[in-house]
């Protein structure tokens, strides 16, 4: 019985956890809870992408009310994945949050954070399990409200500001979106992702409908932190808590492209998107853009998080890149990269936290020598830091390969000279951080310091071994994607 | 061709766009907080309208099923726009709630002054 | 034990040879057992790979598939079995030269010293056995890194701004050219194996191969092809065992290696030599020659002056295969060899002088062979050498090679062969009569007390006498060299 209800588990079970920690008033306990809630996650994500990969996408009515009039959760190959995703991330970053949590966090504050925390993975799982286009609103907004109050949480006064300026900017993203959203249910009539898809071919007035699009992509492309419009996360991600920004930055942008994947693909389609519409050619001019100006700003921060940040913009440029080649291969490499990139992500920011926690500053030239005080911890930055250049042997690679071999079945040989080149500027600013830490004398700073806890150390490494080994064995990562996209591309109208 | 006609046919999407585009004004063009969070509640707003309007029929009723009536409005987007509502209310009092706090950390709520005492 | 196993053995051991000097770093004398025990083992498991070869096997493994088209393979063929003999047999020699130089030098972190060194032979040998173009490029990209804090190993900041032109230097070529080229590769042909023959041809147009012969030339920058060779000088700054084995014999001859088996795996000899894509080939590595020997001409630094030497010989190993015959190919692989062991040889000279007196300068060594005859002498047959001369190992590989271009009449590369001869004798003979029959000058008598430590004169010893052996015993590496070219 309890199988056939797991995709509403899947939300209701962080919903109550974040209810239960709003009424505690030990961080501890508040902690065991997030704990256990994040533990189960991935059981259920895992379980339900078996489900579809073995059986077909799973469809399930919330409340018994049937689709196109209730609201229906759909999980498919593309879906699945990202839910796994997220689980996942959660799963491995909470272990580490405790200690994190009570350096960083005022004690009265802790518990709110874990209920923050909790609504936040409720909102990004929401977003990705639900096949209903108001409801995603809801959850994106449940999302990304937590997603501010978690920002303001930093020990900085500047977080205040940074959670400020995302908030802003995010409630105009949402509130784009939801006009979006409601062009498309004047012309159609309907909220369900998959009932929108199958009347907008009978749609005979088309303006609408490009206004929708346009109105949607501006919306999603604002929470993506797709290039322009990424201002808010590097301030954001710099002033968080180091729990919150590794989550975020391994889990919340990754939603938003999947949730820009769904519109243009099973909503929208191919055709229209990529063949009637020059969509392809605006979205490829921002990942470039995305690509080298974000990962050339990134060469110059002096905050190592923020750096970090900075790269995060150019990382997405790779996965957006791959939404605008459209081709098979090309799509698989953006949707490996959006997993590739949230583990090495994660576990740079993982690594980060960890410096943080011990010497209590995350500026580059207060890190001299850390090498020689932390060898494990930034021995694990520098292999998250070369999956993010692309070396082989990597997770990073997996996904660039795909990407190249993309540009080149659409004849485009000299974007594959672009993502390399781009690769090398982060040869650059990985380099830094590595000839700072390893190669300077040791500093005042580091001088006393040592490995962090345990607690925090093995996520850390977890994350690290992953982006290894999915560097080399590839059925879980590429393999699915590679399902996914050809579901995406095969639902071409 | 659009006519004259058509523009007034469609004069509740005119004051969507409205109160949209002056919304979105105030939030750029605006130093203090409050006003900002102001026009950003106001460009909400203009949603509330766009998806209302649109569930009103003309000559419709409210969707109590009675044989007196036979057209009737659709109730969907005011239940939509109840759950909008409440979206707003919230990200407002976060938003103010975040302003009182930069006001105690900073002593100002004017964005240019925080950021000249960030220079700092 | 069958061919695979050992084949996976050779790779594995000094893996796990790193592993274990790590894990000794409480004693010294323990951890540099292990660095010889590991170097012992493999030289055995590559001998034992060499029977097989010579009796004609091809000892591989299966494939391990990582994505559709991109797969980790082993397999030896005779131009990678040279390779691992030298780079295996010549750790040895400079692992006991390395335990004479640290100790005698009092360098610190001598544990990640021998820990990165074991990582790099390992990465070395993955390179000469690797089967397939994907395989050898993550060989390739691990050896840049596990070296690069071998370049840095001194962490004062002349080793940090070398050690910052290194990587970026490597790393760049490889990102921003090599890859691209491999996967284009990938894309026209279908796959990356190293297949005798060639896989691209009649796949793809001229100047498409032209275009990627181009990217694989210049993105292999461990071949130091100009302007990409600033990376070699510049590791000068490392301790000199690794610019012995490292930079004169394992990175840059991974460079070329890779060089050599991009053109006669990936493209063909036959297929390159009858379309003329190749041709401009000739020129670069000409001028590479010539022009690094000029350079070379001008450096006082002993380490700097080997450093530009070894960019002028590995374009001969370019040149080798880009004049595009049998016989220039085999000359190639004999150059791989022979510059390997007198490369090394020079360098442990340098280094030698370096440990007994601290001198690194030429102008500095006026009589130098008086006080170290020892370490003169094996300078002088290494040095013999490089210009070419019989009875050392640099003669065969340039007979080989000007044979070729003679047979096909190609005259730019015989000019360039003998005016790069002449500027070799040019840099070298002065050294060689500066130390034996200046006398001694001030540095010199205030420095030089006599020899350096035992284990630095065995292994240049070694080696100097490898250089004889090689010319006069050179059956086993032309016997690979033959199969290469398919002769």
């Amino acid at each position: 019985m309890i199988a056939a209800q797991l995709p509403a588990l899947q939300i209701v079970i962080p919903l109550l956890g974040a209810v239960l920690t709003a009424m505690m008033r030990r961080g501890s306990w508040a902690w065991a809870v997030a704990l256990a809630v994040s533990w189960t996650m991935p059981l259920i994500a895992g379980s339900l992408l078996m489900q579809v990969l073995s059986t077909g996408p799973i469809s399930y009515a919330l409340g018994g009310w049937n689709p196109p009039w209730g609201i229906e959760y759909r999980i498919d190959a593309l879906n699945g994945f990202v839910l796994v995703l997220v689980s996942l991330i959660g799963a491995v970053i909470m272990p580490y949050a405790r200690v994190s949590v009570e350096k960083e966090i005022a004690p009265k504050k802790q518990a709110w954070f874990y209920t923050m925390y909790l609504l936040c993975l409720c909102g990004l799982l929401g977003i990705t399990i639900t096949n209903d286009a108001f409801n995603a609103f809801v959850f994106l907004e449940v999302s990304s409200l937590s997603t501010y109050a978690l920002i303001a949480l930093g020990r900085d006064r500047r977080a205040l500001l940074a959670a400020y300026q995302y908030l802003i900017l995010g409630t105009i993203g949402a509130t784009l979106y939801v006009i979006g959203v409601g062009l498309l249910y004047t012309m159609t009539g309907t909220l369900n992702l998959s009932d929108i898809a199958g009347r907008l071919d009978g749609v005979e007035n088309i303006r609408p409908i490009l206004a929708a699009l346009a109105f949607l992509t501006v919306g999603i492309s604002l929470k993506l932190a797709l290039f322009p419009l990424h201002v808010w996360l590097p301030n954001a991600y710099a002033y968080a808590p180091s729990v919150a920004t590794a989550f975020l930055a391994a889990t919340a942008t990754k939603v938003a492209v999947y949730l820009l994947l769904r519109y243009y693909f099973s909503v929208f389609g191919v055709t229209f998107v990529f063949e009637t519409l020059p969509v392809s050619t605006i979205l490829l001019t921002l990942s470039l853009a995305a690509m080298f100006g974000a990962s050339i700003v990134a060469v110059f921060q002096d905050d190592v998080k923020r750096m970090l940040a900075y790269s995060s913009v150019a990382q997405i440029g790779y996965i957006t890149l791959g939404i605008a080649l459209a081709n098979q291969t090309g799509l698989t490499g953006g949707i490996v990269h959006l997993f590739n990139h949230a583990l090495m992500k994660g576990a740079l920011f993982l690594v980060i936290g960890a410096v943080f926690f011990r010497i209590g500053s995350v500026k580059l030239d207060d890190l001299a020598g850390l090498g020689r005080r932390m060898p494990i911890t930034m021995g694990a930055f520098v292999i998250a830091g070369l999956s993010i250049i692309g070396t082989p042997g990597t997770a990073g690679f997996i996904s660039k390969w795909y990407l190249a071999l993309g540009a080149l079945e659409q004849g485009s040989w000299w974007l594959v000279l672009l993502l390399v080149a781009s690769s090398f500027i982060s040869i650059v600013y990985i380099g830094r951080v590595v000839e700072v830490t390893w190669f300077r004398p040791v500093g005042k700073m580091v001088a006393g310091a040592r490995e962090p806890p345990t607690s925090m150390l093995i996520p850390s490494l977890i994350l690290v071994a992953a982006t290894i080994y999915f560097g080399f064995d590839t059925t879980m990562t590429a393999g699915v994607a590679e399902k996914a996209a050809e579901a995406l591309l095969g639902a071409n109208r | 061709m659009i006519g004259f006609e058509d523009i007034v046919a469609h004069y509740n999407h005119w004051i969507t766009v409205f109160l949209m585009v002056s919304g979105l004004y105030i939030v750029v063009a605006r130093g203090n907080m409050v006003k900002k969070l102001i026009g950003l509640s106001i460009f909400q707003t203009s949603v509330y309208l766009l998806f209302i309007s649109a569930g009103k029929i003309l000559g419709g009723t409210a969707p109590i099923i009675s044989e007196d009536y036979q057209v009737y409005s659709n109730p969907l987007p005011h239940v939509l726009i109840l759950t909008a509502i409440v979206v707003g209310v919230a990200t407002l009092s976060l938003g103010l709630a975040l302003v009182v706090r930069i006001n105690e950390a900073y002593g100002t709520i004017e964005e240019d002054e925080i950021f000249a005492e960030d220079e700092q | 034990m069958s061919g695979e196993a050992l084949v996976i053995l050779a790779v594995a051991l000094p893996f796990a040879g790193a592993v274990l000097i790590w894990l000794t770093d409480w004693n010294a004398n323990l951890r540099e057992a292990m660095t010889l025990a590991t170097a012992g083992a493999l030289i055995w498991v590559v001998l034992k790979v060499l029977d097989l070869v010579l009796t004609g096997a091809a000892p591989a493994t299966g494939a391990l598939e990582i994505v559709p088209g991109l797969s980790l393979a082993l397999a030896v063929e005779p131009l990678g079995m040279l390779f691992a003999c030298i780079a295996s047999a010549l750790w040895i020699v400079n692992s006991i030269y390395s335990i004479g130089y640290m100790r005698g030098n009092k360098e610190p972190r001598q544990t990640i010293f021998y820990v990165c060194f074991a990582l790099a032979i390992a990465s070395t040998i993955g390179i000469a056995f690797s089967a397939n173009l994907f395989t050898l490029f993550l060989f390739y990209e691990i050896l840049t890194l596990t070296t690069y804090p071998l370049v840095t190993h001194k962490a004062n900041p002349e080793a940090v701004a070398g050690g910052r032109t290194y990587l970026i230097m490597l790393l760049g070529t490889s990102t921003v050219l090599f890859l691209p080229a491999i996967v284009l590769t990938a894309f026209i042909a279908g796959t990356l194996d190293f297949t005798p023959g060639g896989i691209l041809e009649g796949k793809a147009d001229g100047p498409v191969i032209a275009v990627l012969l181009a990217l694989f030339m210049f993105g292999i920058g461990k071949a130091a092809l100009m302007p990409f060779h600033r990376w070699l000088p510049a590791a000068m700054v490392a301790p000199t065992p690794v610019s012995a084995l490292l930079h004169a014999v394992a990175v840059v001859k991974a460079g070329v290696f890779s060089v050599v088996k991009v053109i006669v795996y990936i493209f063909g000899v036959d297929a390159l030599a009858s379309s003329g894509n190749g041709d401009w080939l000739v020129w670069v590595a000409g001028f590479t020659i010539i022009a690094a020997s000029v350079v070379a001409l001008r450096q006082d630094n002993l380490k700097a002056r080997l450093a530009y030497s070894t960019v002028s010989q590995l374009a001969y190993v370019v040149l080798g295969v880009a004049i595009l015959t049998p016989l220039s190919v085999i000359g190639a692989a004999m150059h791989i060899a022979a510059h390997a062991v007198s490369k090394i040889t020079l360098f442990f000279a340098a280094g030698s002088i370096y440990t007994a007196t601290n001198l690194t300068e030429i102008s500095q060594l006026n009589g130098i062979g008086r006080r170290m005859p020892w370490t003169m002498a094996a300078f002088a047959i290494g040095a013999l050498s490089m210009i070419g001369l019989p009875p050392t190992a640099g003669f065969l590989g340039k007979w080989f090679m000007l044979s070729g271009a003679m047979e096909t009449g190609q005259w730019l590369p015989v000019a360039v062969i003998i005016t790069s001869t002449l500027l070799n004798a040019g840099y070298f003979l002065p050294i060689l009569v500066q130390a034996f029959f200046c006398e001694p000058g001030e540095e010199v008598k205030a420095h030089a007390k006599g020899e350096a430590p035992f284990p630095i004169l065995f292994a240049l010893t070694a080696t100097a006498a490898a250089t004889i052996a090689l010319f006069l015993f050179p059956q086993v590496p032309l016997a690979l060299s033959r199969m290469l070219a398919g002769l």
